[in-house]
């Protein structure tokens, strides 16, 4: 056990974990941060998808040696930001949420893709969320969202 | 408000933020968890299990744990809870092991040795006695009469699917004052009050189920819960705290049920270009118990002859006991197995015949008034003709692109159909729904039925339906996730009924409240359902009208294929469908296109094989389900039939749109390499194979 210091949601944290526990673990368990799911830790489904220091990750596959020191923002954190809005009312307004399992990993997605790309054709959104598995939508939904996201005013 | 409204779903924005709390979100005090010690062999007598010592903080909880029977009542009580002396599936469980701390549990089980005197497995549909479970028969017309007709006979395979829900399979048992709680993520609650009530042998006061939050189901969490929640009750009421079980995803893939691999061979005699009767013969897997199994066999053999009159046939089909994994519920239900056969057979018999696979179609389409394969009558409208010329106008057929730059181009098309509810009269004789309204002295009106919300929409749905009748805003609807101990039970969430049976049962208690809409006191309103007097249901000799109403679809797939590696590309899946009146278009289309990219899975991407009786694909990696980069255009158009009996004109809609999908798709692949196709999914390396032979 070794005490680890990093940043979530911009706030500081200082807990005791062991090097080798998987950030999705000390997030979900240790801070109650259940928003980020286990859909199947391999690192294949996108669903526990979270920000390090402003790369898209899966949680699952992240040990907390490699978090000491860096910032951490889950979907509870992304939840209080303006780009957050945009995507959340694209989201409600295109029907693009079902049983949502796989949502707020999609929505972390989503986010990761129109910063660097705030325009995206289709083929780009299909790469953009290719990490991420939905079996209820299809998708279609979710594209229109993402496209409908990119096309709102961003609200200063 | 009224039906035409466009709404948002009710539940998107707490599941969007994260707050949305599915079973492994809620916390719970004193919490202990438990995993599964499971059989390594697919048949034997257990001898013995060692359990490791000094582990003060697990329990064992297993058969000799159990109350009173050792039984997941289901429609059949053949599956044990734990396995008792004997197991007869790899992953079979015989024993939860249960403590607070996850890495404690998972070293004792690494101590764990069991003994077994290993048994002959079956793995194999053979009909050998010892290798049957079910057989069902029905015939039509004379089909001796036929000897002498020109016959083309074509055997079909289709594979095991995963439902592979996003959310895995989960409950927490909890015991408190004498009542067994459990909470969970499933589809059927009141199947697993029934499941308690028979394993403790408790009365219904005793039990409580909640369900939670539901990540996803598609059938997979219709039959499972139970067994799930007859194991975690009694870890409970043994260890007096909450126990937890949340399988983990490679677990979930590997031993819990799938949609049954099926074996179909349909002969056909025809004359003239027409098709005058059928032999048909469909066998399905169902593993060690039989479960649901037997039920999804009627529905497959019901479906045989789809969207066509035949006037002769020998219908007959047949559960095998294997001691592979067991099977149970997958959307669909026995549907997609009989269509993608029938689909490819008429595909294939139109080629041979040298006309056009819609107009062969046309030519048997059954109509309003008719009789069914069974004897009963269609009753409603049918538009297959009306579908069959949108689905035309829309793609453009029959002048279609054929270039492909380089790539093989093909079309494909399926007209399907979907019988809504129960088969036969299993809404009437099995089911009996009941529903509540009530108005409380806030005028605000709470939906009270067992049926739940699991990502198709059923909490907007039927708030939407009750909103409408009684012509309010949907914000004065009160529809929570079901509780039984606040719910009647209205029965399971399943066989695409929710909207069409449940929905309409609260459309008429509506209507009986709206009367008293504006009184102060509390007003209740009880429902029942009662079956159509024109309708009726032989189920011993499976005489009569099978479904309450009929769903239909018209599909056309154009797919690519890669001359060279065989890689299937679907470019455009065009679909109009008969779903009575939509309700809601914004939540239909979302039911069509993921229906549609399921059924595209089923077709062409997943493949499941099983090794010694051991699934041998686990995994996301291995089990390769459609991702953003696998997705066609999808053109969408629906056929307005109202049906008299559903909510506002609604009929089923959630399996419809999956059912036809595999055969649209995999007949596509087969004109473009000139070639039949008898099974799917239709990867490279089966196609090597079909266009080598």
């Amino acid at each position: 056990m070794t005490m680890v210091s990093f940043i979530v949601n911009s706030k500081p944290v200082t807990l005791e974990t062991d090097l080798s526990r998987r950030l999705l673990d000390v997030l979900r368990d240790d801070l109650g941060l259940t928003g980020t799911k286990e859909g199947c830790g391999e690192g294949e489904c996108g669903a526990c998808q979270v920000y390090l220091d402003g790369d898209l990750v899966n949680s699952c596959m992240v040990p907390m040696a490699n978090v000491i020191g860096k910032s951490v923002l889950t979907i509870e954190g992304f939840s209080e930001t303006e780009a957050y809005r945009q995507i959340e009312a694209a989201y409600i307004e295109e029907g693009a949420v079902q049983c949502g399992y796989c949502i707020p990993g999609m929505v972390m997605a989503t986010g990761a893709l129109l910063r660097s790309n705030p325009h995206p054709d289709l083929e780009a959104i299909k790469d953009g969320l290719s990490g991420n598995i939905c079996r209820c939508t299809g998708y279609q939904t979710i594209f229109k969202a993402v496209e409908r996201a990119s096309k709102e005013e961003v609200k200063k | 408000m009224k039906i035409t409204d466009v709404v948002n779903r009710v539940d998107t924005q707490e599941k969007i933020r994260g707050a949305a709390q599915y079973i492994e979100d809620i916390p719970f005090d004193n919490l202990h968890y438990a995993r599964t010690l499971r059989s390594t062999l697919p048949k034997g007598k257990i001898l013995k299990v060692a359990y490791p010592r000094g582990f003060p903080g697990i329990t064992v909880v297993d058969a000799g744990d159990i109350l009173a029977r050792n039984e997941v009542s289901m429609v059949t009580t053949d599956m044990p809870i734990f396995a008792d002396g004997e197991v007869n599936y790899v992953g079979e469980a015989i024993a939860l092991i249960v403590g607070r701390d996850k890495d404690e549990i998972i070293a004792f089980m690494k101590g764990i040795e069991v003994t077994y005197d290993p048994g002959t497995p079956l793995f194999t549909c053979d009909d050998a006695e010892e290798n049957l479970f079910t057989r069902r028969h029905y015939s039509k017309g004379d089909l001796a009469s036929l000897e002498g007709l020109e016959v083309f006979e074509g055997r079909y395979r289709t594979p095991y699917q995963e439902q592979l829900y996003m959310e895995k399979q989960g409950v927490v048992a909890e015991v408190k004052e004498g009542v067994v709680e459990i909470f969970g993520s499933m589809q059927c609650p009141y199947y697993v009050v029934n499941a308690l009530k028979n394993a403790l042998d408790y009365p219904e006061e005793k039990i409580r189920v909640v369900q939670t939050v539901t990540g996803g189901a598609f059938g997979g969490k219709e039959d499972y819960p139970s067994i799930m929640a007859c194991q975690t009750a009694l870890a409970a009421l043994k260890i007096k705290a909450p126990v937890q079980l949340v399988y983990d995803r490679r677990e979930d893939i590997q031993f819990t049920t799938k949609r049954h691999p099926s074996d179909i061979t349909i002969k056909s005699y025809y004359r003239e270009g027409r098709i005058e009767g059928m032999k048909i013969d469909v066998g399905i897997d169902a593993g060690p118990y039989l479960g649901l199994s037997d039920v999804v066999l009627q529905r497959a053999i019901l479906t045989m002859t789809g969207a066509y009159g035949v006037p002769h046939l020998e219908v007959s089909g047949t559960v095998y006991k294997t001691n592979n994994i067991f099977n149970g519920a997958f959307r669909g239900f026995g549907g997609p197995q009989s269509l993608f056969a029938l689909e490819s057979h008429m595909s294939q018999l139109a080629a041979r015949l040298g006309v056009d696979p819609l107009d062969f179609r046309e030519k048997h389409f059954v109509h309003q008034g008719e009789l069914t394969s069974t004897g009963g009558r269609f009753h409603e409208e049918i538009h297959l003709e009306e579908m069959t010329r949108i689905l035309k106008e829309m793609s453009g057929y029959p002048h279609l692109a054929r270039d492909g730059r380089g790539r093989l181009v093909g079309y494909g098309v399926a007209v399907v159909p979907h019988g809504g509810g129960f088969t036969g009269d299993g809404e009437a004789e099995h089911i009996k729904a009941v529903v509540k309204l009530r108005k409380d002295t806030e005028q605000f009106i709470h939906i009270l039925v067992s049926n739940v919300e699991m990502g198709q929409g059923a909490l907007t749905a039927l708030s939407k339906i009750v909103a409408s009748a009684l012509d309010v805003p949907m914000e004065r609807i009160i529809y929570k996730n079901p509780d039984t101990r606040l719910v009647p039970d209205s029965g399971p969430t399943a066989a695409s009924r929710t909207t069409m049976v449940v929905g309409r049962l609260l459309y008429d208690a509506a209507l009986k409240m709206k009367d008293a809409l504006e009184e102060r006191e509390e007003v209740v309103v009880t429902e029942h359902y009662h079956q159509p007097a024109y309708l009726a249901w032989d189920q011993e000799n499976l005489r009569g009208n099978a479904y309450l109403s009929y769903s239909w679809a018209a599909l056309l797939a154009r797919v690519e294929v890669d001359p060279v590696t065989l890689e299937v590309t679907c470019t455009d899946i065009h679909g109009v469908y008969d779903v009575g009146l939509p309700i809601d278009e914004k939540m239909l289309l979302g039911q069509v296109h993921g229906g549609v990219i399921q059924g595209l899975g089923y077709g062409m991407m997943e493949t499941m094989d099983s090794k010694e009786g051991l699934i041998q694909h686990n995994s996301f990696s291995s089990y390769a389900v459609p991702t953003t980069e696998d997705i066609p255009a999808i053109h969408t158009r629906w056929l307005i039939n109202p049906y008299i009996e559903g909510p506002f004109g609604a009929k089923a809609a959630g399996e419809l749109t999956l059912v036809g999908v595999a055969p649209a798709i995999a007949t596509a692949v087969a004109d473009a390499l000139g070639r039949e196709i008898y099974e799917i999914p239709v990867l490279p390396e089966k196609l090597l194979k079909v266009v080598k032979s």
